[in-house]
This record gives structure tokens, C-alpha cells and sequence, in this order.
């Protein structure tokens, strides 16, 4: 049942992305290109979007559990820090470079997987590279920093 | 001719509705990037143990497929229109990049941009704010700073 739910959630977050036009690279660099012949309409679809999901992560928020399934992922709270911000301008150079988040990503592996196919390979190498190799490191930095504070002499 | 802004609001409403309904039925943010790791090699958050920790993230990429394969049946190449503008080798550094980057900073435009703003996070306004930011500064150097 919650592998149902989620199906279905794909199939209307694909069906979506392919109506509004997030599937286009000309479109995506339309909205991209403020400097060219800016095309608006995109800034629709987060509008869109953030306006229907909002009420629902709202209800969403009131009950103890989710509809089918065992809890709530709960993204974490954590402070905005550099690995965030670094992240994010990582991934913002790689849109604006080809015109293609990871959505539209996914769901043109179906429409032309030949074209998409080495951006998808490379963006699952970059995750794994990430998440395997690069935040090991950054956690292990980051202990290393914290030590001083940890160290309190014993009495 | 469709009023130009009607299409995406539209679709832009379907996201939404998939992005609250994942989370109101399955608990499940609809972050792409966390849901193809996730799909991959499980999450450390989830209450579930082995396969049923992936599984709906593999359903969830299925549907995305299946809507690929109904669009390829329902419109035309346009809806893709673009795409082989783009350099293979540029798609690739692009991928790369837009992996190495979503990992590391947590989300992308689905996960940050649709889930994160609807849940009012100060992490993925900031996350927004900033690709955005670095998204369009990319586009203005590489369509107007001389290449």
C-alpha cells in the first residue's frame, strides 16, 4: 500500500513536470536567462506547487502517523551551514549548465534515454562519490575541529 | 493558444499535489535526489529495515518513468525540446555536478524548492534562494559573457 502511494505520487510528480514544462531544457533556460528573453512562466510551477502541497503538509503535520506507513521522515533541523550553501551552488552551476534538475532528469530516462543517459549516470556518480567519499571527509574534518571542545580534562 | 502561464501553474498544482500527498499518505519527502539515493542504498532515518526501506523509493522512480513513457505517447519531442542543444560532455559535468551538489547540500529543486518551502524550512529557503542565485549567474556568463 505505501509502495502504491508512492507509485502514484511519481506518476502525477512526472506527469506534472512533463505539463509545466520543467522536461525542456529551453524551457528551463528561458526562466534561467533574466538577461535574454526571460520567460516567467516557470516561476508558475514552484508557485504552483508550494501553494496545493502547502495545506497538505499543514494536515499532513496534525496527525501522529502518516495515512499508510509507519512515521514521518523528519528532514533535519539543523543550522544553514557551509556544507548547504556549498551544495546548493554546486547544484545550481550544473542546472544552469545544462538546463535539467533531477526530476526532469529521471522522467526524460524514459522519453529520450539516449540523450539523458550520461547525465544520469553522472549525476547517480556524483551521489555516490558524495555520499561514500566527500561527506566522510567533511565529517571527519569537522571532528577533528569539534576535539578541543570535547576535551575536558579529567580531574 | 494556451495563455503561456496556464500549463505550468497546472503542473505545478500536480507537483504539489504529489509532493503533500507522498508525505500525507507514505510519511515520505519528495525530494528527487534523497528518493533516487534512497532507492539505492536505503536511509539511515527510515523505521523500516532492508527492502521495505527502498521500496517505495523505487515505486516512486517507476511512476516517474511511467509518466516519461505516457508523455512520449501523449505529446510530441517538444516536450523535451532542447536537449540535444546540450554538449554530451557538458551533460556530463552538469551531472556530476548536480549530483555531487544535491547530496551534499540535502535537496534539489523538488526536495528544497516544492517540500522544504511548503514546510516554511529556513534550511531549504536558503538552499533555494542560492541555486537559483547560482543557476542564473551560470546562464547569464555562459549565453552573455563572450563564449
Amino acid at each position: 500500500m505505501r509502495a502504491f502511494a508512492s507509485f502514484i505520487a511519481g506518476l502525477v510528480f512526472g506527469l506534472g513536470l512533463v505539463i509545466s514544462g520543467m522536461t525542456s531544457p529551453d524551457k528551463v533556460f528561458g526562466f534561467l536567462d533574466i538577461a535574454g528573453q526571460w520567460d516567467p512562466s516557470l516561476a508558475f510551477v514552484m508557485g504552483g506547487a508550494v501553494m496545493t502541497a502547502t495545506p497538505i503538509f499543514w494536515l499532513a503535520r496534525r496527525r501522529a502517523t502518516p495515512l499508510v506507513s509507519a512515521s514521518f521522515d523528519t528532514p533535519p533541523k539543523t543550522p544553514v551551514d557551509r556544507r548547504l550553501l556549498g551544495g546548493a551552488v554546486l547544484f545550481g552551476i550544473g542546472w544552469g549548465l545544462s538546463g535539467i534538475c533531477p526530476g526532469p532528469a529521471l522522467v526524460n530516462v524514459a522519453i529520450t534515454p539516449l540523450a539523458i543517459g550520461g547525465f544520469v549516470i553522472a549525476m547517480v556518480v556524483g551521489i555516490v562519490f558524495s555520499s561514500r567519499v566527500l561527506r566522510p571527509l567533511l565529517d571527519a574534518r569537522q571532528t577533528q575541529q569539534d576535539l578541543p571542545d570535547l576535551a575536558i580534562p579529567a580531574e | 493558444m494556451f495563455e503561456p502561464f496556464i500549463l505550468p501553474l497546472f503542473g505545478g498544482v500536480l507537483i504539489g499535489l504529489a509532493a503533500g500527498g507522498l508525505y500525507l499518505f507514505a510519511g515520505e519527502i519528495a525530494g528527487i535526489t534523497g528518493i533516487a539515493r534512497i532507492a539505492m542504498v536505503g536511509s539511515k532515518r527510515s523505521s523500516y529495515t532492508g527492502w521495505s526501506q527502498r521500496s517505495w523509493a523505487v515505486a516512486f522512480i517507476a511512476g516517474l518513468l511511467v509518466a516519461g513513457l505516457g508523455a512520449v505517447l501523449w505529446a510530441g519531442p517538444e516536450v523535451t525540446a532542447g536537449i540535444e542543444a546540450v554538449a554530451p560532455g557538458m551533460l556530463l559535468v552538469a551531472g556530476l555536478l548536480v549530483g555531487i551538489g544535491t547530496d551534499l547540500g540535502n535537496g534539489c529543486t523538488s526536495g528544497h524548492g516544492v517540500c522544504g518551502l511548503s514546510r516554511f524550512s529556513p534550511r531549504s529557503l536558503a538552499a533555494v534562494a542560492t541555486f537559483m542565485f547560482a543557476a542564473g549567474l551560470t546562464v547569464f556568463i555562459t549565453r552573455h559573457g563572450g563564449f
